[in-house]
């Protein structure tokens, strides 16, 4: 019925179109993260493209200078810990959410959202205001607790989407062979939820990772995270330590995603399992 | 076998209210310490001190020299919206009509940059723009110009900066959309006649509309209140509101006026984010990994 597709109708010009415009913006969005990490290994003090050599020089600058481990460090310590709170409260809230009868619901979906929405400026500055009283600037306890709020939406929506993904009467069957809350959720939601877990876990940790604007606000002289750490230096020059930072970071997020992938091919494949 | 099942679990929703407020209280205490508490005090701090007054506002939103700044930040955003749009439709759409390995590779190219850190790729953009950059290497290679262009610094530097750093935002909206339209719904227009143009016009833009908002939305929100990049590729003359709150607090020490530009920005947004309530959607972003 429809007439045959020709090399150089109209029809295919557009699509040739359209599939070169998405390619271009593909390269678009790639490239300037990619273009670092071949300038990173030049031997050169100034950043090259393409570089005229290959040499380590600049991840061992980066592996000899205390001031970067040590940010990087605070920057792990902080970010496993809101890691585990953001997880921990975040999957009890998303519970609450779905199974629970909680007063107030709109409002409290309305505070998860909340640190999404509202501008990061306004919010450091706030924390910035509050946390000096509290004594909490450039403590690890202050940076957990920022950290976590931040991550926790996107905790709460990827536990909340694991836990629409199965079907809830395999609780009620857990309770009805007379199984406790605890035991049901020990051992039937959680194992179902697990990767979903996990996948959340992962993503708090990269948004604890790479969260520049509160932490420029909240940190002082000596205690400062690895992102706090590269907006004092981006200021000053463009070295190409910064590149090697800038690289390792990218290799960071790209391990932390393949590995939520995985997580999550794995969720499909039991929750598909699972199914009657 | 037993008889009869806990309470907790009648009636679908599994755990009593007391039980459902101990599970989010932990989430009720760190919300208050960490988020209303402080915004709470910053606009405290803007309308009672030293005495109960609009003035900080009133200054805010009056002197030419702030007012030039939160005109710039708005038709900064709005352009940044607009490029992001543009740039966003075709690859949403060419995502939607892919399927494995093709597929695969384009979502990789949305979400990397997506959780990378913005300062990573906003220092990769000073290092692109900067006068013996690479796109400066590039022009002078081809002859297009003589001498360095001062790209870095500039309005155009921030709007391609912050277009790259929020395109992904834009993305995902649309792509998620045009993916929940039936292939049936095109197949029937066109064997109703529609040409390919008619259909797309008729049939498919109108539905992607939901995710058109709300991608736009989400982008205009976080570049209205964006620091980062603004404040690192713009410099000084090209100062947005974020930078401009960080600069009173920071060097003014004057928290009643940072605190009265924060009330601004916080009405300009729950104001938004009220009227689209629907169209703020996180699932979208944590869903499609």
């Amino acid at each position: 019925m429809s007439a045959p597709r020709r090399a150089g109708s109209p029809r295919h010009a557009g699509r040739a179109m359209l599939g070169a415009t998405a390619y271009a913006v593909t390269i678009f969005l790639l490239l300037p993260t990619l273009v670092i990490a071949p300038m990173s290994v030049g031997p050169e003090r100034y950043l090259r493209f393409p570089p005229n050599g290959f040499s380590l020089r600049w991840y061992a600058e980066y592996f000899a200078d205390s001031d970067w481990v040590n940010a990087t460090l605070f920057s792990l310590e902080a970010g496993v810990i809101a890691t585990l709170a953001a997880t921990v409260i975040g999957t009890m809230l998303a519970l609450a959410l779905v199974r629970g009868r909680l007063p107030g619901k709109g409002l409290i979906e309305l505070l998860v959202i909340g640190p999404v929405i509202v501008p990061h400026i306004a919010l450091a500055v706030a924390m910035f205001l509050v946390f000096e009283q509290l004594r909490l600037t450039g403590t690890l306890l202050g940076f957990a607790m920022a950290h976590t709020i931040l991550a926790l939406p996107f905790v709460v929506f990827t536990v909340l989407a694991a836990l629409y993904r199965f079907d809830a009467d395999l609780e009620r069957a857990a309770v009805s062979c007379g199984a406790s809350p605890l035991r049901t959720f020990r051992h039937v939601t959680l194992p179902l939820i697990a990767p979903g877990v996990v996948s959340a876990a992962l993503f708090a940790f990269i948004i604890s990772f790479d969260e520049a604007v509160v932490s420029f606000f909240i940190s002082n002289l000596d205690r400062k995270t690895l992102p706090r750490k590269m907006f004092e230096d981006i200021d000053y020059n463009i070295s190409p330590t910064l590149a090697a930072v800038a690289t390792m970071l990218t290799l960071l997020t790209v391990a932390a995603l393949v590995g939520s992938h995985l997580v999550r091919s794995r969720l499909d494949a039991r929750t598909r399992s699972a199914e009657p | 076998m037993s008889a009869r099942p806990h309470r907790w679990l009648l009636g679908g929703r599994h755990y009593s209210s007391a039980a459902s407020l101990a599970l989010a209280a932990p989430f009720l205490v760190l919300a208050f310490v960490t988020f209303l508490l402080p915004l709470g005090s910053l606009l405290h701090e803007s309308l009672f001190l030293p005495t109960p007054t609009l003035a900080h506002y009133e200054r805010a939103v009056t002197a030419p020299v702030y007012l030039r700044v939160m005109l710039r930040t708005l038709r900064i955003a709005a352009i940044v919206t607009v490029l992001a749009l543009l740039l966003a439709w075709p690859l949403a759409l060419v995502m939607a009509r892919s399927t494995g390995l093709k597929l695969a590779i384009l979502v990789a190219s949305v979400l990397l940059p997506l959780w990378t850190s913005v300062l990573v790729r906003t220092y990769a953009w000073m290092v692109l723009l900067q006068k013996n950059g690479v796109i400066n290497q590039m022009l002078m290679a081809s002859g297009l110009v003589d001498e360095p262009l001062k790209l870095l610094y500039t309005e155009t530097a921030v709007v391609i900066a912050m277009s790259h750093v929020l395109l992904p935002f834009m993305v995902l909206p649309i792509y998620s959309a045009l993916r929940g339209i039936p292939d049936d719904y095109s197949r029937a227009a066109q064997m109703l006649g529609a040409s390919e143009w008619a259909t797309f016009r008729e049939v498919i833009f109108p539905l992607s509309l939901p995710g058109v908002t709300s991608g736009c939305l989400m982008v205009f929100l976080l570049a209205l209140g964006f620091f980062v990049t603004p404040a690192l590729i713009g410099g000084p003359q090209q100062m947005m509101i974020a930078t401009l709150v960080s600069q009173q607090v920071r060097e003014m020490l004057d928290w009643s006026f940072a605190g009265a530009l924060v009330g601004v920005m916080l009405a300009f947004v729950l104001l938004l984010a009220l009227i689209f309530k629907r169209a703020v959607r996180l699932d979208r972003f944590v869903g499609s990994a």
